[in-house]
């Protein structure tokens, strides 16, 4: 039920970027969604990707501190209102969300959100209970095939 | 284990007879070799004569690294270049290098010496050494060298540099002692992991570690790292090279060779001789034997405690305290003053973070700000920003508690930040460049 997503430790200079995705095309990891948190100096790059325990050693062994976390992943209406649903359902369950980002894909009308919860298991249980669709980690690693 | 007992063991008011004919003897060597110092003591008011107990060293001037480098290249050399049989210089950071020379008795003094610091250590003819200290000049491999090989040690010059090769020769031939920096035995460490090996492929249970200061802590890191007895000693190529002072198995400071060298602590500011024991002061010395490179009073630059207390080993030759800093080492940020080795001890004790760090100093407006980089190791951290954050504030809390001021500490990839073969630069000053305003 849970993804696996990598964790990159970025320096903030010029060419970091372009270097880890340089290491992942070289590994044939395809990215499937990609967010940034950063301050002045560094930040943490969250990745999912088709291979994500290939593309987190080849990143290791390109000298990154690197670490893999299970997130939750769902399938929301693409339209107004539909995040505002399954936020609020988290909420009223009192399960906070540490961090969030959302991609787009291939099927029509929905939209994928990683979602990272203090509480992974209860947050697993609250959305099924509301019939959100959950995704799992085989299917977006295999989103664009 | 001994080298000398005799002479390492000698009761201090035999010792101190032997430094006070010494000493008659080099301040006349001086006066009548060379120029500087004969010059030097006439300004002063003293001759030769005027040494009759130890303390008289007191009427002799000082002698810096200024006028070491103002004599170059051979100005303060006692002995005529027939007599000198061979040359090394220091690293010459900034201009030109401070060039020493030995005489035939001076390389025999020397490795005599060696021989016992590294016997104090624990070495002895059934070690292989791998002397990981760039040769050349340097005095450093070179007088390692002669003198583990006058214990009858199996000496292996692999030199600085080519770390595969030397982690791989260091397994292959079984190497028992390693002579190298500290930092550069953490570097071979990293790099023995990397290459896929674990501490039970090598033999390593002596390190002979100097040409830079080392806190206890990356003492315990080294250790750990290699499973090995680290020791430290003490040189300076203007004084001979290693051999100077060592410490022994106790490892309760380091054994000044008294016979040869006169150490004296000054208060830096004031230069007066500091006679209370236990107070830090810059060390001075005087070397009591040396024919070809003979100095007076020579301040070191080094902060240490001297200990005259017998030593368990039974070695009577008083002790310096590891350097405690260098007073031209030492940052003045804000007024105060830093020392690299108590943000070593800082960083260490963390292990989310290497043992690599970098201190840059700008300045801005009037303002001096301290930046500490270092290297974020623990993966487990990025789970979420606030740990990292807490991370950093965490190293900053406990650095503002030991140096008393605010610094900005800031996370690196790991092996990003420069490492060193020789004697590790972590310093970088940026305070006295240009500033480079906006168009």
């Amino acid at each position: 039920m849970l993804i696996k997503q990598i964790s990159v430790f970025v320096e903030n200079k010029p060419g970091r970027l372009a270097d880890i995705t340089k290491t992942l095309a070289a590994n044939q990891v395809d990215i499937r969604a990609l967010s940034i948190a950063d301050t002045t100096d560094f930040g943490i790059l969250r990745l999912i990707v088709n291979k994500p325990d290939i593309a987190a050693d080849a990143l290791k062994t390109a000298g990154y501190t690197v670490s893999i976390t299970e997130v939750i992943g769902i399938g929301i209406d693409d339209q107004p209102g539909g995040l505002c649903d399954a936020l609020s359902m988290l909420l009223s369950a009192g399960i906070t969300v540490e961090y969030m980002y959302a991609f787009i894909g291939r099927a029509k009308n929905t939209a994928y959100v990683i979602l990272r919860v203090e509480n992974t298991e209860a947050a697993i249980q609250t959305l099924q209970e509301h019939g959100i669709k959950l995704i799992r980690g085989d299917d977006i690693y295999q989103l664009v095939q | 284990m001994f080298f000398d007992r005799e002479t390492e063991t000698m009761p201090r008011s035999q010792l101190e007879l032997t430094q006070l004919e010494r000493l008659k003897w080099v301040v006349r060597h001086c006066y009548e070799n060379v120029e500087f110092y004969h010059y030097r003591m006439e300004k002063a008011g003293v001759t030769p004569d005027k040494i009759k107990t130890l303390s008289d060293i007191q009427y002799i001037p000082y002698t810096t690294k200024a006028d070491l480098r103002d004599n170059y290249p051979f100005g303060m050399f006692g002995a005529s270049m027939k007599k000198i049989v061979r040359i090394h210089a220091s690293s010459g950071t900034t201009g030109k290098p401070t060039v020493v020379g030995y005489t035939k008795r001076d390389l025999e003094n020397w490795s005599s010496l060696v021989a016992r610091l590294v016997m104090a250590a624990g070495a002895s003819e059934d070690d292989i050494v791998q002397i990981a200290f760039g040769y050349g000049l340097f005095t450093g491999a070179l007088g390692l060298h002669y003198g583990l090989e006058k214990i009858g040690a199996t000496v292996v010059p692999t030199s600085s540099g080519n770390t595969q090769k030397q982690v791989m020769l260091m397994k292959d031939f079984g190497t028992t002692a390693v002579v190298s920096t500290p930092s550069y035995a953490l570097y071979m460490a990293e790099v023995a992991q990397e290459m896929g090996y674990q501490k039970k492929d090598f033999k390593l249970r002596l390190g002979l570690f100097g040409s830079e200061g080392c806190t206890e802590e990356m003492r315990d890191k080294i250790e750990q790292a290699w499973g090995l007895f680290a020791t430290d000693n003490y040189g300076m190529s203007e004084l001979m090279g290693p051999g100077v002072a060592g410490e022994c198995q106790e490892r309760r400071g380091m054994h000044i060779a008294e016979d040869h060298f006169l150490a004296e602590l000054i208060d830096t500011k004031t230069e007066d001789v500091i006679t209370h024991e236990g107070r830090a002061g810059e060390l001075v010395i005087t070397t009591l034997t040396k024919e070809g490179f003979p100095v007076l009073r020579y301040r070191t630059k080094d902060i240490t405690k001297l200990d005259f207390e017998p030593c368990p080993c039974g070695r009577t030759h008083a002790r310096m305290h590891k350097i405690m800093g260098r007073s031209d080492d030492m940052l003045k940020i804000r007024g105060v003053n830093v020392f690299p080795s108590q943000i070593e001890s800082v960083l260490i004790a963390i292990p989310q973070v290497g043992p690599h760090y970098q201190l840059i100093v700008r300045r801005e407006g009037y303002l001096d700000t301290l930046e500490v980089l270092v290297e974020l190791i623990d993966s487990s951290l990025l789970e979420k920003y606030a740990q990292l954050e807490a991370l950093q504030r965490e190293i900053h809390d406990k650095l503002k508690t030991v140096l008393g001021i605010e610094c900005k500490v800031n996370l690196a990839e790991p092996k990003t930040i420069q490492r060193f073969q020789g004697k590790a630069q972590r310093i970088v000053d940026l305070r006295n460049q240009k500033e480079v305003s906006p168009q």
